[in-house]
């Protein structure tokens, strides 16, 4: 419900500022801390549609469109690697952090924006691979914290690694999804718009639409495969578009050892602790 | 233009309220004459109000005037479920529609997400009785003891009004339907979901036509939804469409057979100086009605009504502010999900006045001769039947006058999304949850 008369002052009564460039410095980062939450909040809004009734479609387009909003100031701003502090460094709640709506809501000058690219790129989660299956929506439910974190660390790699310099085009992107190098890392940060996708995904009829492996598909066609999608899915292959059951049971043995590519020891070290999660929540 | 200035020549009386039993009252609509009004909600059912005529013979009294009382009560839809997606599919009525009516029978289509439902409403007074081979109760008579042959008649009975459902349009959207609108041709309907747009022949359930399609190719680049449509009250090659980035497009089947490309698109520039996270969202068309001429559209998005000229593209040619005041408060009404309430809007029968609701059980009436605003509530604590609405006032800054009520004292969960206008006179249906309002401008009973 709307609570009532809980308006917090923007400047929280700091009478002394004599000193502009200091208000300067508080106003920016105020902003960018309401601008996080709103970030926060909208990614916390797409993950929680996975109630008995159909979603909202409109109402999650419109989200999603305020999250890449968000994306793209921030990667404008140089401050995307800011994600990972503000997720994982207090681990509040992001409702608590919205200080004031005023500065949030305020009216900003907006530079022409060129097109840039994204930092979290809409890849891997293709219309095949997801399935309107309870289970799948719960398990990115419970993975929103850890990935999204990830995302973060994932993105400071990004810039380290140049893997996909911000001036790449969408799609010469799409083709180096095949690289190796870039498919753990771009696996771990797509958390984001992987949920968009697979909210959009959702409302499509699962149509036995064919795909490059037609003939497979046909053999295989009275095979559950929701269940390996799954696991596509959480080890971060990116490469195969729909798997036989045997084509899995393949890649299923290193699916869970750390991923050989790794541009940076932080990246490593992040990638254990991912795999780590996944194992918790999987149950595996 | 003028804000909520007190207008003493208006004169607004409460009629009655009526509680549909603790359902959501999910859409409204007149008939055509105004004689009927329904009212589907989120329980899946229809309740149907007739209004009483004056009893024949006497002229009406000044001040009186015919009452709305239920004539009939049906469930519309039940609950389903989408085993492919394992997913409900919600009863709740989204639209209803009336045919015009060509016999003594009246025809409402009626949507949930999923379906279309047309139906038709029929009154029986008389009965058939002295059948030979059936007894009074139905029973067949034994054979033996007939004993003479005689012609049944039709005697009087107490009025039935029947409802059968008379064609299912299912199996058409894949996504949530939200709009339905007839056809002037009288033939024809249209459906649109968030994607698609669908037309229907009235007698043709197994097939339609896809006149519109903005799906994308690949759903991750989904950016735009289609929020509402509606056919052009005379010219029935001609239909608008609403989006969630706030643009009209305007469609002539002529042209092609598949109107993804549009004959004219509506679209105002974005202010620059208002540009915030949330512009996108409140810009966001909530429903768009034709006005009863034709020449105008009337368009709703979060924070404004606006008036459209179907010669101009450029912008809308009147804007009106329905609550300015929570624009500093988007950040919050984006966190508890306010931000994406679907409010609707009506003209009045002589496209002179615009109406749509608000919160706190407000509702906005514009005169767009004079520019004027007017808030109205529709809250039964505060009015008695027959009582004048008073208009009411959310303080902003200035003088405050007594009565005047504080934006953060806003009960944002008394919403008026849903009301209709009746087609000829100043009679409104306005929707309060579970309420149903009717409220009748008695100064004048006809329009000049």
């Amino acid at each position: 419900m709307f609570s009532k008369g809980t308006k917090r002052k923007f400047s929280d009564g700091d009478e002394d500022l004599s000193d502009e460039s200091l208000v300067g410095a508080r106003v920016a980062s105020s902003y960018s801390l309401q601008r996080q939450s709103l970030l926060d909040m909208s990614l916390i809004k797409l993950q929680l549609c996975h109630m008995l009734v159909e979603p909202n479609l409109c109402r999650s387009v419109l989200i999603a469109n305020t999250v890449r909003q968000i994306q793209e100031e921030m990667t404008h701003d140089g401050s995307w690697h800011m994600v990972t502090e503000a997720f994982c460094g207090t681990g509040q709640s992001p409702s608590e952090r919205l200080v004031a709506t005023e500065v949030l809501c305020r009216s900003r000058e907006q530079d022409a924006e060129p097109k840039l690219f994204s930092v979290i790129s809409y890849e891997g989660c293709r219309e095949e691979e997801v399935v309107a299956d309870e289970t799948l929506c719960s398990v990115s439910v419970s993975d929103t914290v850890s990935n999204v974190c990830l995302a973060g660390r994932m993105g400071q790699c990004w810039e380290k690694s140049e893997l996909s310099g911000v001036e790449r085009d969408e799609e010469a992107l799409e083709d180096s999804r095949e690289d190796e190098e870039v498919d753990t890392e771009d696996g771990a940060s797509t958390e984001g718009p992987k949920t968009i996708g697979q909210v959009f995904g959702t409302f499509e009829i699962k149509n036995g639409s064919p795909g490059p492996d037609s003939a497979l598909e046909e053999l295989f066609s009275d095979v559950d495969t929701s269940y390996y999608d799954l696991d596509t899915m959480l080890t971060g292959m990116q490469s195969a578009p729909k798997m036989g059951p045997y084509d899995l049971l393949d890649s299923l043995a290193p699916s869970h050892s750390s991923p050989s590519i790794v541009s940076t020891p932080n990246c490593r070290s992040d990638l254990n602790e991912l795999d780590h999660i996944m194992e918790i929540i999987v149950g595996s | 233009m003028g804000e909520d200035g007190e207008s003493p020549k208006i004169n607004h009386s409460f009629l009655r309220d009526y509680v549909t039993e603790a359902d959501v009252i999910s859409t409204v609509e007149f008939n055509q004459t105004g004689d009927l009004l329904a009212t589907g909600d989120k329980g899946g059912r229809v309740v149907i109000f007739q209004r009483e005529t004056e009893p024949k013979g006497e002229p009406e009294e000044l001040g009186e005037s015919g009452e709305y009382n239920v004539y009939s009560t049906f469930q519309s839809h039940e609950p389903d479920f989408d085993y492919l997606k394992s997913l409900e599919i919600e009863e709740k009525i989204n639209k209803i529609r009336w045919l015009p009516q060509q016999n003594a029978a009246h025809f409402l289509l009626s949507t949930n997400d999923k379906t279309i439902k047309l139906w038709k409403v029929s009154e029986r007074d008389k009965r058939p009785e002295g059948y030979n081979l059936k007894d009074e109760e139905g029973r067949i008579k034994d054979i033996s003891t007939v004993t003479s042959l005689r012609v049944p008649v039709l005697k009087p009975t107490d009025l039935m009004v029947e409802v059968r459902p008379r064609r299912i349009f299912a199996n058409g959207h894949t996504y949530h339907v939200n709009s339905i609108s007839v056809n002037s041709d009288g033939e024809t309907y249209l459906s649109a979901d968030d994607l698609r747009i669908n037309m229907w022949h009235l007698d043709i359930t197994d097939r339609s036509f896809n006149i519109v399609d903005i799906k994308p190719a690949n759903m991750e680049d989904l950016t735009e939804v289609i929020t509402a449509a509606e056919f052009h009250p005379h010219h029935c090659h001609l239909f608008v469409y609403s989006s969630s980035k706030g643009t009209l497009r305007l469609c002539d089947m002529r042209e092609s057979a598949l109107c993804d490309k549009h004959s004219k698109i509506f679209e105002e520039p974005e202010d620059p100086g208002n540009r915030s996270f949330f512009s996108e969202i409140i810009s966001s068309v909530s429903d768009v009605k034709f006005s009863h001429s034709g020449r105008y559209l009337l368009t709703r998005d979060y924070l404004t009504v606006k008036v459209w000229d179907l010669n101009m593209e450029k912008g809308p040619v009147e804007t009106y502010q329905v609550h300015e005041y929570l624009r500093s408060k988007l950040c919050s009404l984006y966190e508890n999900d306010c931000i994406f309430d679907k409010f609707e809007c009506v003209w009045n029968s002589t496209d002179s006045v615009i109406m749509t609701g608000a919160y706190n059980s407000f509702f906005r009436m514009f005169d767009r001769e004079t520019g004027r605003g007017v808030t109205l509530e529709a809250w039964r604590e505060s009015s008695k039947p027959r009582a004048v609405l008073r208009t009411r006032r959310v303080y902003t800054g200035g003088r405050r006058r007594r009565g005047d009520v504080g934006v953060d004292s806003l009960d944002f969960t008394k919403k008026i999304l849903h009301m209709a206008w009746h087609p000829a006179e100043n009679i409104i249906a306005i929707a309060a949850t579970n309420n149903l309002y009717i409220f009748q401008d008695r100064v004048n009973a006809e329009n000049q």
